[in-house]
């Protein structure tokens, strides 16, 4: 045997034997696939940077495309709610309340529906070779992240042109919303790329169950509105609709970016309701990592 | 098979249900009766390795017999149904070549994204990139799409990648007949490099050749079991020995399906004897030069008209050194039915020191195989220790 022959045997020989693949347990696992998703943080870097380059690769507009899908919802939405259905009489702004709740409503969507196909979409490597599978799911956050980023440039430009930049403490609101987003739609991303595996239906459920969030949520209508119709005889229809996290992150952005709303009505505890959806959220991304490593072990042979 | 144990295999076990529904709609409507529409398959049946540290060892086995499976559960791509697969140090498979690569990003991006599913840091791969680009030899064109790659060129920077990785136990699946000659054997020699630099390497294949000229072991699966584990010559010898058994088969249940039974003439040897021109007879030992005389026995239990009877000899690894049949020697065979003894002398067997197999094979003048025995008999000769390989000549020296 050679010297390197030797020196690696040695080295070997002091290394305990592990386990082959994801280590099992629901809860002990925990940390582990902490470790195993930090330690592969370089290799999220480069599939997100491979799904941006590779989307619009070859097209003249290249990245451009990226913002013409939101501009056009956006003139969509405001001629024919704001105009003719007379929406932008009672909404300030109107332009400027709808693209913050597209901004917030495209990251969402974007991060839910190319993330349940995330794990489907790369089985050829699945199959191939071990990685924690939740870089997959988690690339496409990071890749949406960054098309988020773009629109949000948008936005505060608009917000410059109308004159009406926020400022101080409404500021507050943006990150803990941008949290609350975040962690429930990886989580969604997550829990659903998996089931996506086993049952390739999740795909088509996902697209109707996020179209009807899309109208559950006051994107293109504001909260005053709701709260006209259903308050005070339908409280309990009213605390539903605010159970949706989507709702409140919405609220929260056009609390940050919508100055011209200022003073309208806003669902009472905002930022306690935050709070709470970003505590449910993180014990939901918890559950929705855990239930991943578990259903994991069968990729390769179910893919 | 001392030293350090690097894969430890136990037990293992693995079950593939196959369904024979996918949609929700079909699992709803038969949910009563799901049973019904599962199989069970047992791909992997309690098997048990340890693989220690700087072995070479090949998977081999006829399709469908669990190898690949086993793969990766060494990788962990897979879990075992029951057992367990333990592994110490770094562990990097070979893809199926390229299955790492995006068509529409450029070689060079290509190259760094591999790496990095192979494990290398953004730094390492900085440090070998240009080593790897010169192993593969697609310099030109290393920023183009790789989608306008050529197939060979595609193989050629994936391999190269994947020969930059630093593991301690590299994984290689049915990868290695790849590229043009030369190529490969920059790949071979690579590889020699990995073994000698005390990595493990569990190699699955087909190219029984390879794992001949590589492995210093070679574990044989057969329905997911392990059939035979040693020397490549000895687990090789029972592969082989299966693959006849597997043609046999496959020859009686087509004779048994056809519509005008026995057409093709039904015919086995009954004895294969040696004997050297010195008498001995059994597992004779030759003298390098000397003659042998193979004799046959051949039970006809259908009239054989217009047919052969061949005999070669091979290596002990299944490498064909020499073969001759009767109508290469120009002999008509006459119509035989029943009990036969034929026999061929091969003179002057300039062979080297080792032992030997003789094939035996009895065809019919198309072509088709009537029987065949890859290994019929042995035989050894001994040398004067003067020469090593397989063919023996007078050699003489002299300074000039």
């Amino acid at each position: 045997m050679t010297d390197i022959a030797t020196e690696r045997a040695v080295r070997l020989a002091a290394e305990p034997l592990r386990e082959a693949g994801p280590r099992p347990g629901f809860a002990s696992g925990t940390l582990s696939s902490l470790r195993d998703i930090a330690a592969h943080r370089e290799l999220m870097g480069f599939l997100v940077r491979r799904e941006l380059k590779s989307r619009y690769k070859d097209s003249a507009l290249g990245f451009l495309w990226s913002l013409i899908r939101p501009l056009a919802m956006l003139l969509i939405y405001y001629i024919a709610l704001g105009k003719f259905l007379g929406a932008a009489r009672s909404i300030p702004d109107f332009a400027i309340f709808i693209y913050t709740g597209l901004t917030a409503w495209t990251l969402f969507n974007e991060i839910v529906t190319i993330g349940t196909a995330s794990i489907v979409a790369n089985s050829g490597l699945i199959k191939k070779v071990y990685l924690p599978r939740e870089v997959f799911p988690l690339s496409v956050v990071g890749s949406a992240v960054f098309n988020f980023l773009i629109q949000l440039g948008i936005l505060l430009g608009a917000t410059v042109v109308v004159g009406r930049f926020p400022s101080g403490t409404r500021w507050f609101y943006f990150p803990l919303s941008l949290a609350v987003l975040l962690v429930f739609a990886t989580a969604m991303a997550l829990l659903l790329s998996a089931v996506n595996v086993y049952l390739r239906d999740v795909g088509y459920l996902v697209e109707v169950a996020l179209m009807i969030l899309f109208w559950a949520s006051p994107i293109v209508y504001s909260w005053a509105q709701v709260q006209k119709t259903l308050y005070p005889k339908h409280v309990t229809l009213e605390q539903l609709y605010l159970a949706n996290p989507v709702t409140v992150v919405v609220v929260g952005f056009q609390q940050s970016f919508w100055v011209a709303g200022t003073g309208r009505p806003i669902p009472d505890h905002l930022n306690e309701r935050l709070w709470i959806s970003l505590a449910v959220g993180v014990l939901l991304l918890w559950v929705c990592q855990r239930t991943f490593a578990r259903l994991q072990a069968n990729f390769a042979q179910e893919l | 098979m001392d030293g350090t144990k690097v894969i430890r295999i136990q037990d293992v076990s693995k079950r593939f249900v196959i369904r024979k529904e996918k949609s929700l709609k079909e699992r709803l409507v038969n949910f009563g009766r799901s049973n019904l529409h599962k199989d069970d398959f047992w791909a992997l049946r309690n098997v048990d390795l340890e693989i220690s540290t700087g072995s070479t060892v090949g998977l081999i086995g006829p399709n469908g017999s669990g190898k690949s499976t086993l793969l990766k559960m060494i990788g962990g791509i897979m879990q075992p149904t029951s057992g367990s697969v333990h592994l110490r140090g770094r562990l990097a498979a070979l893809l199926e070549l390229g299955s790492g690569f995006h068509p529409d990003l450029t070689g060079r991006e290509n190259v760094f994204l591999n790496a990095s599913i192979l494990g290398l840091s953004r730094k390492q791969t900085e440090r070998h990139f240009d080593a790897m680009v010169e192993f593969s030899g697609i310099e030109p064109f290393i920023d183009t799409q790789v989608k306008f790659y050529s197939s060979g060129m595609y193989v050629r920077l994936a391999f190269a990648v994947a020969v930059h990785v630093d593991p301690d136990i590299l994984l290689v699946d049915e990868v290695l007949a790849v590229g043009d000659e030369l190529f490969q054997r920059k790949c071979l020699e690579r590889i020699r490099g990995f073994q000698h630099e005390g990595r493990t390497i569990v190699l699955v294949t087909h190219g029984l050749d390879q794992v001949a000229e590589f492995c210093d072991r070679a574990v044989v699966l057969e329905h997911g079991k392990v059939a035979a584990d040693g020397k490549p010559r000895e687990a090789l010898k029972v592969l082989r020995a299966d693959f006849e058994a597997t043609r046999q088969e496959e020859v009686d249940r087509a004779e048994n399906t056809k519509d005008e039974p026995v057409k093709r003439p039904r015919a086995r040897f009954t004895g294969v004897a040696l004997r050297s021109d010195s008498g001995a007879t059994g597992h004779p030992s030759l003298k390098s030069g000397e003659g042998l005389t193979v004799a046959v026995e051949i039970e006809a239990t259908t009239p054989l008209e217009d047919w052969e009877i061949g005999v070669g000899i091979a290596t002990p690894l299944g490498i064909a050194l020499y073969g001759t049949n009767t109508r290469l020697l120009g002999v008509q065979l006459p119509r035989h039915v029943g009990t036969g003894r034929f026999e061929f002398h091969l003179g002057q067997l300039a062979l080297g020191e080792g032992e030997y197999s003789v094939q035996a094979s009895l065809n019919g003048a198309d072509g088709t195989e009537i029987d065949t025995v890859p290994l019929a008999a042995e035989f050894s000769v001994e040398g004067d220790g003067r020469s090593r390989g397989a063919l023996a000549a007078r050699a003489q020296f002299a300074v000039l």
